[in-house]
Order: C-alpha cells, then sequence, then structure tokens
C-alpha cells in the first residue's frame, strides 16, 4: 500500500471507528441499566436476587455443629475462635463461645468446605456496616450451648432433622462440588 | 452594554462620577451578574449532566440522590469543596501555587465577553471577536503550567508539559478552521459572522461546502484537544500521571479547575454555533423585540448545548489516546487537513453563487444522509443486542 494511500486509509477507519463507537454508545442511552440503585426498595429483599453461591458473612447453626472445631484450624487468618469447656458434674461439653470476626474473613470458604455437618456455611447476608470493628464480631453463643452429638443410623429428632438436611445439602452442593474436602476429612 | 450606560450617563443617573469609575463599576458588576447567575449554575448542571449522559451510556444509574434526579448534586458537590482544608504543601511556590487556579479560571471566564447570546445580548462585540476568544483561552495553558511548576511534584510538571505541548499544537488546526469561517463572513466580529449567515441550515458555514463541513469537525475536534477533554486528556490521564496538574490541589482551589473544563464546554459548543451553525438566526416569525430576544437566547443556547452534548458522548464513547498519537494526530493529520480546508474555502470563493449552491446543497444533503445512517446503525445495535429497553431519561 502506497504512503498516500495508508494515509487517506487511517483518516477513513478514523472516522468510521468514530461514526460506530458513537451508534453503539448512543443505542446504550436508551437501555436498562444494568445496576439498581442500591438502598432503593426492590420488590423482593436484595438477599434473595443475589446468586445461589454467593459467599456472603458466615453464619453458624450451633445445634449442629459437633465442636470439632475443623473450621478453626483451617481458617487462614484465625478469624474463628471457638471455647469449648466442659461441665464437670455432667461430663456434657459445651460453648462457652463462638466468635467471628468479619473484619478479618476474606470468604475463602475453608472453613465450610472442612465442616463435617454442614453447620458453619456463608450465607447472602453482606450488609456489615457497624459503628466499631467490635460490633463486626459475631458472637454465635450468647451463652453456653452444648455440643451436637450426631446419632449413629440418623437423626431422629424432627426439629434437627432439617437442620441437618440443610447442612448436608450444603456440604454437597456447594462445600464439596468435587467431594475433595470430604475425601481429606474420611 | 456600553451603549446602555453612555446612555444612562447622558440621563444624569451618575452625575459628579467621573466616567472611568462608572466604566469600572459597570464592568465589575457585569462580571459578577455573568458569572453568579449564568456561567456558575451552567457550569455545575452540565457536571451534573455529564456524569448522568455517562452513567446512562455506560449501563449504570449516576447520581440521582440530591434534589429531583440530583439536579443539586453539584451545589452539594460545591459546598463540600469550599468546607475542605485548602492545602498548601511546604515544598510548593507559596506565590505561583494559590495564584495558577485563578489564572486559569480567568483565561475561561474572559472568553465570555465574546460569545453573543442574541442580537442585542453580547457583553462587549469587539471587532476582533474571534481571535480574542483564541487568544484568551490559550491564556489556559498559562495557568496550566503555573500551576504543573508550581506544585514542585513530577507527576504535575509533566501534566503541565504535557498540556503546554497539546494546547499551543492544537491551536494551530483550530486557527485555520476558524480562518475558513472569517474569509467567508469577511469580518473577526462574533455578531458579525452570525450576521453573514441565516436562520435555516442551508445558509449555515457549516454546509457552505465540503470544505467548510470538514473545517468545522477539525475545530471541534481541536477544541476538545485544547479543552483538556477527553479522549485528549492526558494532561490528568489518571493511569499515568495520577491527577496532572492537579494532583496537589485541593478543596476550593481545586474545584476552579474543573469549573472551568466545565465551563470551558458551552464556550466550546457556542464558538462552534457561532462560527458554523448560524448562532442566534431565527426565523423571522415576530415583531416583539422581548420574545425576538427571548427566542434568539433559547436558539443559541440550545444549538450550544447540543454540542456540549456532543461533547459528553465523545467522552463516553472513545479512549484516551497516547501522547505521541496525540501529537500525531494534531501534525500529521489535523493540520494539513485544515490547510486543506482553508485552500479549498478559497477556491470555493471563486465559484459563481449557482455552483456555490450546488456544492451547498450536496454538502447538505450528505449531513443528513450522514444522520439517518447513524440511526440506522443505532438501529442495528438494538436488532444485535436485543436489550431490554428504558426509554425514560429519569430512574
Amino acid at each position: 500500500m502506497g504512503v498516500v494511500a495508508s494515509y487517506l486509509k487511517d483518516i477513513k477507519d478514523t472516522v468510521a471507528s468514530t461514526f460506530e463507537g458513537m451508534s453503539i454508545t448512543f443505542s446504550h442511552l436508551m437501555r436498562r441499566p444494568m445496576t439498581i440503585q442500591y438502598p432503593d426498595k426492590i420488590p423482593v429483599p436484595i438477599q434473595e436476587t443475589l446468586p445461589h453461591r454467593y459467599r456472603g458473612i458466615l453464619e453458624v447453626d450451633l445445634d449442629i455443629c459437633t465442636g470439632c472445631l475443623a473450621c478453626e484450624r483451617d481458617c487462614p487468618i484465625t478469624c474463628i475462635t471457638i471455647g469449648i469447656e466442659m461441665n464437670k458434674e455432667t461430663k456434657q461439653r459445651y460453648f462457652s463461645h463462638f466468635d467471628i470476626d468479619v473484619c478479618k474473613c476474606m470468604y475463602c470458604g475453608l472453613c465450610s468446605e472442612a465442616c463435617p455437618t454442614g453447620a458453619i456455611r456463608h450465607s447472602q447476608e453482606f450488609e456489615g456496616a457497624s459503628y466499631n470493628p467490635a460490633g463486626l464480631v459475631r458472637h454465635f453463643a450468647p451463652q453456653a450451648q452444648n455440643l451436637y452429638k450426631p446419632k449413629k443410623g440418623g437423626e431422629t429428632e424432627p426439629k434437627l432433622i432439617t437442620k441437618v438436611d440443610i447442612g448436608q445439602k450444603y456440604l454437597d452442593e456447594f462445600a464439596t462440588p468435587d467431594g475433595g474436602g470430604a475425601a481429606e476429612e474420611g | 452594554m456600553q451603549a446602555f450606560i453612555d446612555q444612562m450617563i447622558k440621563d444624569g443617573a451618575f452625575a459628579g462620577v467621573p466616567r472611568e469609575v462608572v466604566y469600572a463599576i459597570a464592568m465589575v458588576v457585569t462580571a459578577l451578574v455573568v458569572l453568579s447567575v449564568f456561567v456558575a449554575p451552567l457550569a455545575g448542571v452540565t457536571s451534573w449532566l455529564e456524569r448522568r449522559v455517562w452513567a446512562r451510556m455506560q449501563s449504570r444509574v449516576g447520581p440521582n440522590r440530591v434534589g429531583p434526579q440530583g439536579i443539586l448534586q453539584w451545589l452539594a458537590d460545591g459546598i463540600k469543596n469550599i468546607m475542605k482544608e485548602d492545602i498548601i504543601p511546604t515544598a510548593a511556590d507559596q506565590k505561583l501555587f494559590p495564584l495558577a487556579p485563578y489564572v486559569v479560571f480567568m483565561g475561561f471566564l474572559c472568553s465570555f465577553v465574546v460569545i453573543p447570546f442574541g442580537a442585542n445580548l453580547i457583553v462587549a462585540d469587539l471587532n476582533i471577536g474571534i481571535l480574542y476568544l483564541l487568544a484568551v483561552t490559550s491564556l489556559v495553558v498559562v495557568g496550566i503550567l503555573m500551576a504543573g511548576w508550581a506544585s514542585n511534584n513530577k507527576w504535575s510538571l509533566l501534566g503541565g508539559m504535557r498540556s503546554a505541548a497539546q494546547i499551543v499544537s492544537y491551536e494551530i488546526p483550530a486557527g485555520l478552521s476558524v480562518l475558513t469561517v472569517v474569509f467567508l463572513a469577511g469580518t473577526l466580529s462574533m455578531q458579525g459572522i452570525i450576521r453573514a449567515q441565516g436562520w435555516a441550515p442551508w445558509d449555515w458555514f457549516m454546509f457552505h461546502n465540503p470544505f467548510t463541513f470538514c473545517a468545522f469537525f477539525l475545530f471541534f475536534t481541536a477544541a476538545l484537544a485544547e479543552g483538556n477533554r477527553t479522549p485528549f486528556d492526558i494532561p490528568e490521564a489518571e493511569s499515568e500521571l495520577v491527577a496532572g496538574y492537579v494532583t496537589e490541589y485541593s478543596g476550593m482551589r481545586f474545584l476552579f479547575f474543573f469549573f472551568a473544563e466545565w465551563g470551558n464546554l458551552y464556550v466550546i459548543g457556542s464558538v462552534a454555533t457561532t462560527l458554523f451553525m448560524g448562532g442566534w438566526q431565527v426565523p423571522p416569525v415576530t415583531d416583539n423585540p422581548v420574545l425576538l430576544g427571548m427566542l434568539q437566547f433559547v436558539t443559541f443556547f440550545l444549538k450550544a448545548y447540543f454540542w456540549v452534548f456532543v461533547a459528553m458522548w465523545v467522552r463516553a464513547t472513545l479512549p484516551r489516546v497516547r501522547v505521541d498519537q496525540l501529537m500525531a494526530l494534531c501534525w500529521k493529520y489535523m493540520v494539513p487537513l485544515s490547510f486543506i480546508c482553508m485552500l479549498g474555502t478559497i477556491g470555493f470563493m471563486f465559484m459563481d453563487e449557482n455552483g456555490r449552491r450546488i456544492f451547498g446543497a450536496l454538502t447538505l444533503g450528505f449531513a443528513i444522509a450522514t444522520i439517518i445512517n447513524f440511526f440506522r446503525r443505532v438501529g442495528f445495535q438494538f436488532r444485535a443486542a436485543k436489550p431490554e429497553l428504558y426509554w425514560k431519561p429519569h430512574i
């Protein structure tokens, strides 16, 4: 291509691409915005519009927590602190505290993969605003609560059956999508 | 304006006061009125509108919290910036650093002297109007270089140097494009240039011949570059220079730079309107001077604001160019092309009236075909992407 021809081609390309680009941006002027205005009310709670596998703030269902401390050991930044004590008379172990510091949590999901019952898992919750860092520490055992002991041959108490099922479903669907986490535990 | 003051002096409104003092006070009062009633709200609303237009073009919502649809966002931003601490770094030049924003602002505000909002609505119809305007807008480069140097910061200095190189380079295609219109009108006065055109598009200099049509786009591009607008905003390129020459500025002084930038957008639009699009010319529909004046003002404002919208639109469309690309675009493409446009326009001035009309009609036809083709392309984008449409401007 000659010098003059390439010079003219440059001009033509500049004009044509600018023209085409401007038609695209103009068409975007009439499209519905992808984003929503966050604090505005929308017909359903915003948590329900999030993707199903969203990794929100951790939640713990203490009723099915066995107190194995696998999550505390697996946490890379030790944001989970669990205190387990034993009642001297009844020999019953109980949680004295179960705290998760949301400030430190990096939402890696390793704790939920390690959990044998699916008691610790990511919720859809993300609104963690607080006036001080201490307000971001989630206390899951406000008063002493006994550990859960899985029964041989399956759970019988109706209240706990649903909870165990929810935990197992979470483990099957998210925590161990390829069976890797379960293999480590086994 | 001057005639009005002279009349008042003749009527004895300012008896006993020297004429020079009356003129000086009149100038200050006019400047304050223009600044507070027109320029400040205009620059503010432009900043809000620009953010809304970008947001919609980028599938976002944009600021819509302060006032109805966020139209008072500029007031909130201004108050916030006034209340912020005005930091002058210890290593900065203590005299030049505070002065620089005002030099930039002055360069922009002085251009309002010759902008013709209507047949009688002009501060001063200088006989060298467009030359004066080119001169005062390049005063901005002094302020920017001053800010870059006085900040005592490598980013600021690089930004200031780039800006100086850019503005000085793009003065040439802008000046040559303006020259085509000056040749046709035979005058440098802004009102004279408008009076040489008519209200109808086929009487505008933009559609006078193919060369002025090209000159218009060359002028608009060069004016965007002179105003440091995207895609030519390398002096304040965030990715390489933090914020260029405004890096060290904070609070109100920071605001003055952006006040000038957004206000300058309207100056670009109104100069383009004056030179190429018939300015305030309206069809002869009324004899009432007040009504006619308002009609002229509205016509001029809408035409100028359309080009402000186009500048926002370009900013949402094109990525920022590199420094070498910027200089190549100016010196290798725009300067030769604007010379060709100037020579071509001179050639057309020797053509007889009938031949000129044919070429003018062809240019206008080409422009209309381009606009129709543009909307066909927009329709194609809709058909190709099948987006969810939302026609309402508010959200």
